[in-house]
């Protein structure tokens, strides 16, 4: 229904409980009441509190009441998801894996910390690919959650759960982490947009580290207005997080209107790279559509060249096994996580907990990772793979002297069927060939919906912006997102 | 660029410290041979000249002064704790 | 055959710094366990590091002291292994790009007696860098238990050139280091707190020759004397092994002090293979000329040119400055009370001797002694001018030790006053002499026991109550005239 509580945008619920014709309360036994219509069928949550969140509505609605009238932030009484490998003081931290089944964060996120503090209702434990490593969130321990808009496929990955629980209404946003594309890829395949803001935009304190010099945390939401408003709540430097960037954050909301109403008319690239083999041609078809709106709009479309694009894939699954294989070295039985019951000293113990408490994506990752950092292999890898890594770079880098951004496909099909691709590990790596540069390169990246396939599956369109530029981005996503109605479609369920 | 043969399993699977059934060891051995041939890729690449990317942009001496501020309490800090005794952490015993 | 021993040290210095390497967590010793940990030093998942400022300038300092080149931009690099007192199994350490660079230690040998200073050489250094300290393993029955107080504690390592040559020179060099340590408050390196390791590589070479033998590593020496002993010991057993007509094995020992016996630990099936690789969660240290100039203006003299220059500039005996240069506060305490009696020879002993012994009976630190430099100048005056005799001086002390008087006060309440001052004195002098021509005329012409003949006559003069000594120096200055 499309004014359902539970498919309103951000914005709009941000209103109503402003003008006090909706209280948080409402609104989150609202969200509650959708969850426990549709999670059987959709399964995008490892654990929610009901109890937690009921009482963080009403705490929320007090502070209103306290303001007395005085404006309170967007986010106030609005719940969030968060993925299962973003922190939350006092619930489980699973990272959807055995290994951490069973263990409870005694700290905030500075990100969850952020939105608290904002006045949001932190909801729930989104499910995802086991430790963020996949595309289909096929390869959480604990089940597969379903995509709203065709049960049988997958919601992508590996913020799966949190690009869900958006489109099926059991959350009003949520956050995710893109370390390849985890954000933008599911955004696309559940008709949502997605984030990934600039690297060292969002402080990673608190995100179960993946791939350290890639990984961010960003929005899954309704509308880019919508994702504008988390962005901003989440944004900014973190004294916790040495790779966290000191740059003033700036009002996103307000810098688009502004550059709307500049009329500035934007220079868009089209790298020729992203449009050969592979593409799924309704994907092709629904983006160039999207181009061809842009370019009625009065943008300057232009093609460009990103040379290295092939060889993107192959530094990323160096680049980020070799961290992985070293961030998932402290999960051992030892401190905290799953412990092997038959260890009979200290060193079978790591041997046996990490066999039993890994999935096998995982195992898969850290062999990889720990094979391309072994003495004599890291000249010829690692360091070869950095190197690669910055002529990705410098390819967007010259592109942007004459573009002020980027427009792809997100990814190369829609939602694929649960179990298609999960036999072969490299046929999922590929997948991921249209995101996978914008990590490398640190860029910020967005996807917004562009279509539909003839058979209903959502298709996403996705903008690569320039360095700490996350407005100007939006402004661009935004602009296209005028011309069309693709989120007034909701999944039938 | 090193050759497939190179890839040796299990001595890469001791440093990471994980076992693998014998099953995985087949399995994973073919998976991970496809994605190093894969990988091989990269070594069309001229990289001459070229620095490696240390961090996206270049920030130096992010450091906090040297202030202490509140830990976790013992009972936080040992809560997940798989087996603990005396208020330390126990572990099976160390073999030298 | 005659064989060399070839040592090179590997120390590691805990820095003195109140929160942790990469956390705030409060570092510390001697607290109940697991009581200074947070979620970085325990590793919980989705924690990241951040760098403290005070560890940088300790390091920096250390460097600067040593005269080690100090690299204009470093970085962090992951050491990869797993180990149950390492949270992240990983260690953050510096590979490739240390902090500090070169460098020596000015040493100095035993002489060959107590009051005469040994041979002085400089040991070189090759690098210093910092990295994280572990926790600590409690091995019980049939398990180990883990406290993480001291993981993520700021360690210095220290490495040295193959350049030590006996356990003496190890000694001694470990000596050197503290002592430079505490001088610059980088660390106060008490070996029993942990704050100070040692591990030795050693190897054997036939004499004057260049290459090196195989080398082995020695560990758990827990004191500096155990440093000393088992680097002995090891070069006995190198020695015996190749006169044997065997080989020496590359391998790790461990040192059992008590029982001064060493043996091998268990060789591991794999050696290490840490796959270091630059930490992508810190960012680089850029050391510019103005941070390192702000550094030096805080370093202070090093020890051993203090001690040349309490020789020269004080005249001070070896057996004085050996015990004022190893404490840098009883080095500056001496300095002021030399500066305010102008007699640094009596300051010195004054403070080596009486001090230092009422110190030790009454387990006082030195900064809360109630006996400061004006107490000790003080006395020392009182004594030069003759108005105490050097027996009611040693009295006099102690009550000021106790009290905190100054002398002048305890000999008034006392009534310590000698009775002769230096006129009186001069005058029974010259009576005396006056009065035995016989004696002036022999010690003038060579015989120095004839100036006893003097000494009764003023001593019933001053009714017993003038310093020998003064008596003494009065008749030779009279008598030389």
């Amino acid at each position: 229904m499309p004014d359902a509580l539970y498919n309103c945008t951000l914005a709009d619920l941000s209103r109503r409980l402003a003008k006090g014709e909706l209280s948080s309360l409402e609104l989150m036994q609202s969200v509650i009441a959708r969850t426990k219509a549709v999670e059987g069928r959709v399964r995008a949550f490892n654990s929610y509190d009901e109890q937690d969140a009921l009482a963080q509505a009403r705490a929320s609605d007090e502070r209103r009441a306290a303001r007395k009238g005085a404006p309170s932030h967007p986010l106030e009484g609005i719940p969030i998801g968060i993925k299962d490998v973003i922190s939350v003081a006092g619930q489980p931290l699973t990272a959807s894996s055995r290994m951490l089944a069973n263990f409870v964060s005694p700290y905030d996120a500075t990100v969850t910390a952020k939105l608290k503090a904002a006045g949001a209702l932190c909801w729930g434990r989104l499910n995802l690919d086991e430790f963020a490593m996949g595309s289909s969130t096929e390869n959480s321990a604990f089940g597969v959650t379903s995509n709203p808009w065709d049960l049988e496929r997958v919601p992508g990955g590996s913020s799966g759960g949190s690009a869900a629980s958006v489109a099926a209404g059991e959350a009003v946003a949520s956050l995710g982490s893109d370390t390849g594309g985890s954000i933008r890829q599911p955004a696309a395949l559940c008709n949502l947009v997605g984030l990934k803001p600039s690297y060292g935009r969002v402080s990673r304190y608190g995100l179960i580290a993946f791939a350290s010099s890639l990984d961010q945390i960003g929005p899954f939401a309704r509308t880019v207005e919508d994702a504008a408003t988390v962005l901003g709540a989440i944004s900014g430097h973190d004294r916790r997080d040495s790779t966290s960037l000191k740059m003033e954050v700036p009002d996103y909301n307000r810098g688009i209107a502004e550059l709307v109403r500049s009329g500035r008319k934007w220079k868009l690239g089209i790298p020729k790279e992203y449009f050969g083999e592979g593409l799924d041609p309704e994907v092709g078809a629904a983006v160039q559509a999207a181009i061809d709106a842009y370019r009625r709009m009065g943008c300057e479309v232009r093609e460009v060249s990103l040379p290295h694009t092939k060889y993107a894939i192959a530094a990323y699954y160096i680049i980020a096994t070799a961290e992985c294989s070293s961030n998932l070295a402290r999960f051992d039985g030892v401190r905290y996580g799953h412990r092997s019951k038959d260890a009979k000293d200290a060193l079978d113990l790591y041997f046996k907990s990490r066999a039993e408490g890994f999935g096998p994506e995982v195992k898969r990752r850290i062999i990889l990772g720990t094979y391309v950092l072994s003495s004599g292999y890291y000249d010829a890898y690692y360091l070869r793979a950095q190197k690669v890594r910055t002529l990705i770079r410098r390819d967007f880098l010259e592109a942007y002297k004459e573009v002020d951004a980027i427009v792809t496909p997100t990814s190369p099909t829609p939602a694929f069927k649960k179990g298609e691709k999960a036999a072969n590990p490299l046929a999922m790596y590929l997948n991921d060939i249209y995101t996978i540069g914008v990590n490398l390169a640190g860029l910020p990246g967005i996807s917004i919906p562009c279509g539909f396939t003839g058979g209903g599956l959502p298709i996403g369109l996705q903008v690569i912006g320039q360095p700490f530029k996350e407005t100007e981005l939006l402004a661009v996503a935004s602009a296209y997102e005028q011309t069309i109605d693709w989120r007034n479609r909701h999944p039938s369920l | 660029m090193p050759k497939p043969e190179d890839f040796k399993l299990d001595h890469v699977t001791n440093l990471a410290r994980i076992n693998l059934s014998a099953e995985e060891k087949e399995r994973f051995g073919a998976q991970l041979g496809d994605v190093l041939a894969y990988i091989a890729l990269l070594n069309e690449v001229n990289v001459e000249g070229v620095e490696p990317t240390a961090h996206a942009f270049p920030v130096v001496n992010v450091w906090a002064e040297d202030v202490p501020e509140p830990g976790l309490s013992v009972e936080d800090a040992l809560r997940n704790a798989p087996e603990k005794r005396d208020n330390m952490f126990v572990v099976p015993k160390v073999v030298e | 055959m005659n064989y060399e021993a070839v040592i090179g040290l590997e120390v590691h210095v805990q820095l003195k710094t109140r929160s942790k390497m990469f956390t705030r967590a409060a570092a510390g010793y001697g607290l109940p366990e697991n009581t200074l940990t947070d979620p970085v030093v325990l590793a919980l998942p989705g924690t990241l590091p951040v760098m403290n400022k005070e560890a940088l300038d300790k390091i920096i300092k250390a460097g600067l002291l040593l005269g080690c080149e100090i690299a204009p931009v470093c970085k962090w690099d992951r050491k990869n292994y797993f180990y149950p007192d390492s949270p992240k199994n990983y260690q953050i350490s510096q590979y490739d790009q240390p902090l500090c660079k070169g460098g020596s230690v000015e040493i100095e040998l035993p002489g060959p007696a107590r009051n005469v200073m040994g041979e002085h050489k400089r040991i070189a250094l090759t690098r210093i860098h910092l990295e994280e300290d572990v926790g600590k393993l409690n091995h019980g029955e049939g398990a180990s238990l883990v406290d993480f107080n001291r993981a993520g504690t700021p360690l210095m390592e220290i490495v040295s050139e193959p350049v030590i040559h006996s356990a003496d020179e190890a000694f001694a060099y470990l000596t050197a280091l503290k002592t430079v340590m505490i001088y610059g408050g980088i660390s106060d390196c008490d070996m029993e707190k942990g704050q100070l390791r040692c591990d030795a590589n050693i190897s054997i070479r036939p004499a004057g020759s260049t290459g090196l033998g195989t080398k082995v590593e020695l560990k758990n020496l827990n004191s500096f004397s155990f440093v000393r002993d088992g680097i002995d010991h090891e070069v006995r057993r190198q020695k015996a092994v190749l006169e044997s007509g065997g080989k020496i094995v590359q391998e790790t020992r461990d040192y059992d002090g008590q029982a001064g016996t060493s043996q091998s630990l268990r060789s591991k099936e794999m050696a290490h293979d840490y796959r270091y690789f630059p930490d992508p969660d810190l960012m680089p240290v850029e050391v510019g000329e103005e941070w390192k100039a702000a550094l030096q203006a805080t370093c202070p003299e090093m020890p051993f040119d203090r001690q040349r220059r309490l020789q020269e500039q004080y005249s001070l005996p070896y057996t004085i400055t050996s015990v004022l240069v190893p404490d840098r506060q009883l080095g500056d305490f001496f300095e002021e009370a030399a500066r305010l009696c102008g007699k640094p020879q009596a300051a010195g002993n004054w403070i080596t001797n009486d001090l230092l012994r009422e110190l030790g009976a009454s387990k006082t630190a030195l900064a809360d002694s109630k006996v400061r430099p004006q107490h000790v100048a003080g006395l020392v005056k009182l004594v030069e001018d003759g108005t105490i005799l050097s027996n009611a001086a040693k009295e006099v002390f102690i009550e000021m030790f106790h009290s905190g008087e100054m002398p002048e006060s305890v000999v008034a309440r006392k009534g310590l006053k000698a009775e002769t001052n230096l006129d009186d004195l001069e005058r029974w002098c010259a009576e005396s002499i006056a009065g035995n021509p016989k004696s002036v005329a022999d010690y003038k012409g060579g015989k120095e026991s004839a100036l006893n003949a003097f000494k009764g006559p003023v001593m019933r003069a001053a009714k017993g109550k003038a310093d020998p000594k003064k008596v003494d120096e009065m008749l030779r200055k009279l008598l030389a005239r």
